[in-house]
């Protein structure tokens, strides 16, 4: 009997208990306020659809916050019992073995016939299905009681004068608020995680060592020096920066100064679908076309070097994944970020200023260069400091094009690491969180955050300065 | 200074011819049509505007006045939409001809607009912009000396002579509509044009460009599109009366404030429409 | 200073500079240009390079066997429940082997020679004949027509990627004399000058050595390999089919130019490859196994339908979580929230998570979900809340700019007739501003869609060969696919990985599309 409550579908029972009595007490509540209103010669205050909401919130609130006590701690709490009362022989298992042997057992009990022919485990399989048969047996009558309770709590209150939309929309706004909450909490869980992990990380490496040290060999040598990566990331934003500053900024401009309105609203949309282009297609490109063009341009390169005798050995690294490879690729990507946000800031240039310009026999070019881009300045520069914060934090076309090699050189057709690519390696090896290759990510994470952060405050601080200049 | 006797005087290193209402046309413009896509805004209006003269357009809102005077410099090339026909002649020269170049032209006619646009740049800079881009100065220290006589020419030399290298956009509205005079000034024309240039200024402000005006007609042959009649009457020596894209009236001042021929005209100017 | 001397000074000198200005004015416009057309250009390469790459997967080669279902060897005693027969691989398999053994008697003679003739077709390719077998268990015993598709290598080399050849018509052979060795010699009147021709072309064009390239002689369904070869004759050694099929033809010459040790397939596949094809036993088909299969490690088999489900489910959990979160957040901080420090700081947090790379967020799942909340990994309910987390802002920013355009004209109609504030929102205000809350949404959603790299620090990266059932379910998504499968080294891999975009692309471009028809349909000017 037990054994066979712990095989209930929790999630979907709870989601359907909690529709049922949500809908119960609301039409409950409405069935009294609407006998209310036939019965009382007074005014009701509110509609009785609002009774009902109100019956509603305290038939249902109680049981989802229960509800999600259930989901988060049950199976935590069936695992430690089933573990206090496990075989001693068990007792020489590690924690991550221990884990994985409850996990095995978790998934046994899940399928309906269990075909194993060890009967310990069997035995540890039935009696985690007696544990949690009983905790979803009492989790169901405790949720019974609660809404019972706050049915008939709810439904005493229920009076003509009772102002039962004032408290049903106080507590809508509070769920509105929560709502917006959300980015708070996110934003301290981001902090927090990196923060918590990162300070594990650096009880083994000193933080010193860490950002100076000049070498990353986290896979094999547990060397985490970061600067070789702080450097590829640098590099590659650099190249990307030299792609898509120039191209994004002329092309802004002449799509907001020169264009026909009619090419504008053709071109500017296709320009923005280089925006909404995923970044592992552009990892691909990168890593069929772009990184073997660059690897045989370099070998060319090289050869013509050493025929003309300006060289006596290969100059460039050519290898088959580069810096070049994944800034150029990256470049691309990020020329609508620059050339989106130029072309608003340039288009909110007042006109006046123009033909200021141009009355004083100024050239269109030189109306432009001298008048339009000064004025529109601060925004160009934030647009291009969102830009450099989206390079350093693009993940998969490095991850794709850029290599895996900790190194610092100036030449871009070597391959350089980045601390993405970095997080990502670490991140997708089999290892625990008590590893401190999983936990340098973190510190990883934590400066790339610190660094983006940085660039997004300052850029959107000018462009809100900006903006209350020319509004 | 009063230059209204009939005797030449020096103004600066300038010599200044007596004024005369009736000078010589610096602008000759005939049959004058403006279209904004298939809406004519200016009907075949052809009238010439003397040399060292102020001359003020009026008339009520929409009347194509200020379209009239963006003709003047070609500044209508800047909208797409904007189709003007007709001969405006300078020296002869028809400068709606295609090999004109309006650049060009702009360096000769320049023009203040109804709100002050300084560039987000210096006082200095500002005012030494259209010398720089026409190549009008030999050195900084040429370039010095024609800022500084532009300023004193808008009369806001002893204001800013201090504070050269302070943004354009730091200075009260009048000053910065002086400014922009100044930097009209600079590029030397022969016309300046100026589009309502007041109506953003408090009445001290406007009193002092006034002035302003009223000094620099010695020199320009000036165009002034206005909203205030009384504006018209104390700066322009004539006044052409604009209503719906036509030239109603054109004549002195005075005779035009006094006796107006048009029906329409003694109507706007005593306030029955507009 | 006279009056022409003062009007004309600055109008000389003015001219002197212009034809240097208008110079620097026309280049100005061409730089503007240039970078557009850069910018164009580099979509243009990118579209097109997938395209053609996708074009080329969209169909691939299919191979047709007729077998009989020998009760032996697909049902034998002990064995013949529909789920054994279903899973009898390697019965079918040997089925489909022998048959291509009976086609090609030369090739049973060693085991490599078997291994390479069996080649042809991956063991797991019956799988789908099996399971219907296994469904009509009246079929065995009968003979059934098995349609497996083709090696990858040899569908590449079909589709004349992978393996440079050259094509060229020989002359008219006259006589095939069989030689000492088991070798032919094949001649006719200057049957072999095209060839050696061609070799000549070949070995300059591509600068490679003339010695290292096989010649290979197709008549009908047979060929041979020729050596020593003259213009008048040539020895030719007999890879498959009979010799006199040569006498009296005007065969074709293959010169393959990539030497047989750098090739991942071999003369003899070539042969039969082509012998095959002249029985019309190969057809080119569409390939709508791309979204029917679930990943494989042979790319003749691979698929996306795992992933498209992992990424639907995904989107699932995103749209559930994001949208109401998104929408009720927005209307709390455009409608309700006091201007204080709170909300102030709640829209500074917004901005920036709005800003934040995603791989910051994959960091976050995989430290919340997975070790703090011990949620299973890879799995598309923790993926969806971390693409959620990462949306949400996106829904936000978008909803608040959806109900500002709302003018508050429609808060005072509804306010003045009684409404409360709560009342007026959600019936005036949210109902107008729902296109633009909507499109809103879908534009998050369509960027959570194409996220790669937070999925892959939960484990989404790992091979999923079936297709997830429920959100708990191991699972992986289409642009994670995509990663993995680029990572794949078999040339194979490259245009399957390409199609693989293109179906990406297709979802997002319907999403956008979508978002377009809305904003034409609902789009109001206050």
């Amino acid at each position: 009997m037990l054994q066979q409550l712990g095989q209930l579908p929790m999630g979907w029972l709870l989601i359907a208990l909690i529709a049922v009595f949500g809908s119960a007490a609301f039409f409950m509540g409405r069935v009294r306020a609407e006998r209310l209103l036939v019965a009382t010669t007074a005014r009701m205050h509110s509609r009785p659809n609002y009774h009902g909401y109100y019956v509603a919130m305290w038939g249902t609130i109680p049981v989802v916050l229960v509800a999600f006590a259930y989901a988060i701690f049950a199976e935590d709490m069936t695992r430690s019992q089933l573990s206090r009362e496990l075989p001693s022989s068990f007792a020489q298992l590690s924690p991550a073995e221990l884990q994985s042997y409850l996990e095995s057992v978790r998934m046994a009990a899940g399928t309906a016939a269990s075909a194993s022919a060890d009967r310990v485990f069997l035995a540890i399989t039935n009696r985690y299905l007696e544990l949690r048969g009983f905790l979803n047996a009492a989790t169901l009558v405790l949720l019974g009681l609660l809404a019972a309770a706050g049915i008939f709590f709810a439904q005493r209150r229920l009076k003509p004068a009772f102002r039962a939309r004032a408290f049903v929309e106080n507590g809508m706004q509070l769920v509105l608020f929560l709502c917006a909450g959300v980015a708070i909490a996110t934003t301290a869980g981001i902090v927090l995680s990196l923060l918590w992990e990162s300070l594990q990380f650096f009880r083994v490496v000193s933080a010193w060592d860490f950002l100076t040290g000049t070498r990353w060999n986290a896979q094999t040598e547990a060397e985490f020096g970061a600067l070789p990566l702080f450097f590829g990331t640098f590099m590659i934003a650099l190249i990307a920066m030299l792609v898509a500053a120039p191209i994004g900024l002329f092309s802004a401009i002449f799509l907001s100064e020169y264009a026909s309105p009619k090419a504008r609203a053709w071109i500017k949309p296709i320009l923005e679908i280089l925006a909404g282009i995923p970044t592992v297609v552009y990892g691909f490109f990168a890593l069929l076309v772009v990184a073997p063009g660059i690897r045989s341009g370099s070998i060319w390169i090289n050869e013509t070097l050493i025929r003309l005798g300006l060289a006596s050995e290969p100059v460039l690294a050519a290898q088959p994944t580069s810096a070049l490879a994944a800034g150029l690729v990256m470049g691309i990507m990020v020329i609508p970020f620059v050339s989106s946000l130029s072309d608003d800031v340039i288009n909110a240039v007042p006109q006046t200023l123009r033909d200021a310009a141009y009355a004083l026999g100024a050239t269109k070019s030189e109306t432009v260069k001298q008048v339009v881009v000064p004025a529109a300045l601060p925004g160009i520069i934030a647009a291009l400091l969102l830009a450099v914060s989206r390079a350093i934090g693009e993940t998969m076309i490095v991850v794709m094009a850029a290599g895996k090699s900790a190194r610092i050189s100036m030449d871009p057709t070597s391959d350089l690491t980045t601390i993405t690519v970095q997080i990502v390696s670490l991140m997708t090896g089999e290892t625990g969180f008590d590893d401190p290759k999983t936990l340098s990510a973190f510190a990883l994470g934590l400066v790339l955050f610190i660094v983006t952060l940085a660039f997004n405050v300052v850029a959107l601080r000018v462009v809100k300065k900006y903006r209350e200049k020319y509004d | 200074m009063d230059t209204t006797q009939g005797t030449p005087a020096m103004i600066d290193d300038t010599l200044v011819l007596p004024r005369t209402t009736d000078g010589a046309p610096r602008i000759d413009c005939r049959n004058i049509k403006v279209f904004y896509g298939e809406v004519q805004a200016i009907h075949d209006v052809s009238m010439s505007f003397p040399d060292r003269a102020v001359t003020a357009l009026i008339g009520p809102s929409g009347c194509g006045k200020s379209t009239f005077l963006r003709c003047l410099n070609r500044m209508n090339d800047t909208i797409e939409k904007c189709r003007v026909e007709g001969e405006i002649l300078m020296d002869g020269e028809n400068i709606n001809d295609a090999d004109v170049d309006p650049v060009l032209l702009r360096s000769r006619v320049g023009m203040v607009f109804q709100k002050p646009n300084p560039f987000p740049k210096s006082i200095y800079d500002n005012i030494a912009y259209g010398p720089r881009i026409h190549g009008l100065a030999n050195g900084r220290e040429d370039l010095d000396a024609i800022v500084e006589k532009s300023l004193r020419r808008a009369g806001l030399w002893d204001e800013v002579k201090d504070r050269l290298t302070a943004p354009g956009t730091s200075l009260s509205g009048g000053q910065q509509q002086r400014l922009c005079i100044a930097r009209a000034i600079a590029v030397q024309p022969e016309v300046i044009l100026m589009d309502e240039p007041c109506s953003a200024l408090d009445p001290i402000a406007t009193a002092r460009i006034e002035e302003l005006i009223d000094e620099l007609r010695n020199r320009y042959c000036i165009v002034i599109v206005t909203h205030s009649m009384q504006q018209a009457a104390r700066v322009s020596q004539r006044t052409a009366f604009f209503h719906l894209g036509n030239l109603i009236e054109l004549g002195d001042t005075n005779q035009i404030f006094t006796n107006p021929r048009e029906k329409r005209t003694e109507d706007y100017i005593t306030g029955r429409f507009g | 200073m006279t009056d022409t001397a003062r009007s004309s000074t600055p109008s000389v000198a003015a001219a002197k500079h212009l034809k240097r200005r208008r110079a620097a004015d026309g280049r100005f416009r061409y730089y503007g240009l240039g970078a557009i057309l850069l910018a164009l250009g580099a979509l243009a390469v990118l579209v097109l390079t997938i395209g053609s790459q996708a074009f080329s997967a969209a169909t691939y080669h299919v191979v047709r066997y007729d077998i009989t279902l020998d009760p032996a060897v697909i049902a034998p005693e002990g064995a013949n429940r529909a789920e054994d027969i279903s899973r009898n691989v390697e019965g079918f398999y040997g089925l489909v082997r022998d048959n291509l053994l009976e086609t090609f008697p030369e090739a049973d003679v060693d085991r490599l020679s078997r291994r390479e003739v069996s080649d042809f077709i991956t063991r797991l390719a019956v799988l789908p004949t099996a399971r219907m077998v296994a469904k009509n268990p009246e079929l065995v015993g009968g003979p059934i027509t098995l349609t497996a598709p083709l090696n990858d290598d040899l569908d590449l080399y079909l589709k004349g990627q992978g393996v440079r050849e050259r094509k060229i018509k020989a002359g008219a052979i006259e006589t095939v004399q069989a030689e000492d060795g088991g070798t032919f010699r094949v001649s006719g009147a200057s049957a072999f000058d095209g060839v050696l021709a061609g070799l000549a072309v070949a070995g300059v064009d591509r600068a490679a050595d003339a010695a290292q390239m096989d010649v290979l002689l197709m008549a009908g369904s047979s060929t041979g390999r020729l050596t020593d070869i003259q213009p008048g004759s040539a020895r030719m050694e007999l890879l498959t089919g009979r010799s006199q099929d040569f006498v009296n033809a005007r065969p074709t010459a293959r010169i393959i130019i990539s030497a047989e040790s750098e090739r991942t397939i071999s003369d003899r596949q070539i042969a039969w490859v082509h012998a095959l094809k002249e029985m019309g036993r190969i057809d080119r088909v569409p390939r709508w196994t791309l979204l029917t299969n679930s990943d494989s490690t042979y790319p003749e088999l691979a698929g996306g339908l795992s992933a498209i489900v992992g990424s639907l489910l995904t989107m699932l959990i995103t749209a559930m979580v994001a949208m109401p979160i998104g929408i009720l957040a927005a209307v709390y901080l455009e409608e309700f929230a006091p201007r204080n420090r709170v909300t102030e700081f709640i829209e500074v947090n917004i901005n920036n998570l709005a800003a934040v790379p995603s791989i910051v967020f994959g960091l976050l799942g995989a430290a919340l979900y997975i070790n703090f909340l011990g949620m299973p990994r890879s799995a598309p309910l923790v993926g969806g809340l971390v693409l959620a987390l990462m949306t949400f802002p996106v829904v936000i920013i978008a909803s608040r700019a959806a109900l500002m355009a709302v003018p508050p004209s429609v808060r005072a109609g509804a306010l003045a007739v009684g409404a409360s504030p709560m009342q007026t929102v959600f019936h005036h205000v949210v109902p107008l501003a729902a296109p633009g809350i909507l499109t809103g949404a879908i534009l998050g959603m369509a960027r959570a869609l194409g996220e790669t790299a937070p999925l892959l620090l939960i484990g989404m990266v790992a091979f999923v060969g079936d297709v997830p059932t429920g959100p708990t379910d191991e699972s992986t998504v289409m642009p994670v696919l995509i990663f993995s499968w680029s990572n794949n080294a078999e040339r194979a891999w490259e245009p399957l990985t390409s199609a693989m975009i293109v179906i990406l692309l297709a979802f997002l471009l319907v999403m956008n599309g979508l978002v377009v028809f809305l904003r034409r349909k609902y789009e109001r000017r206050w």
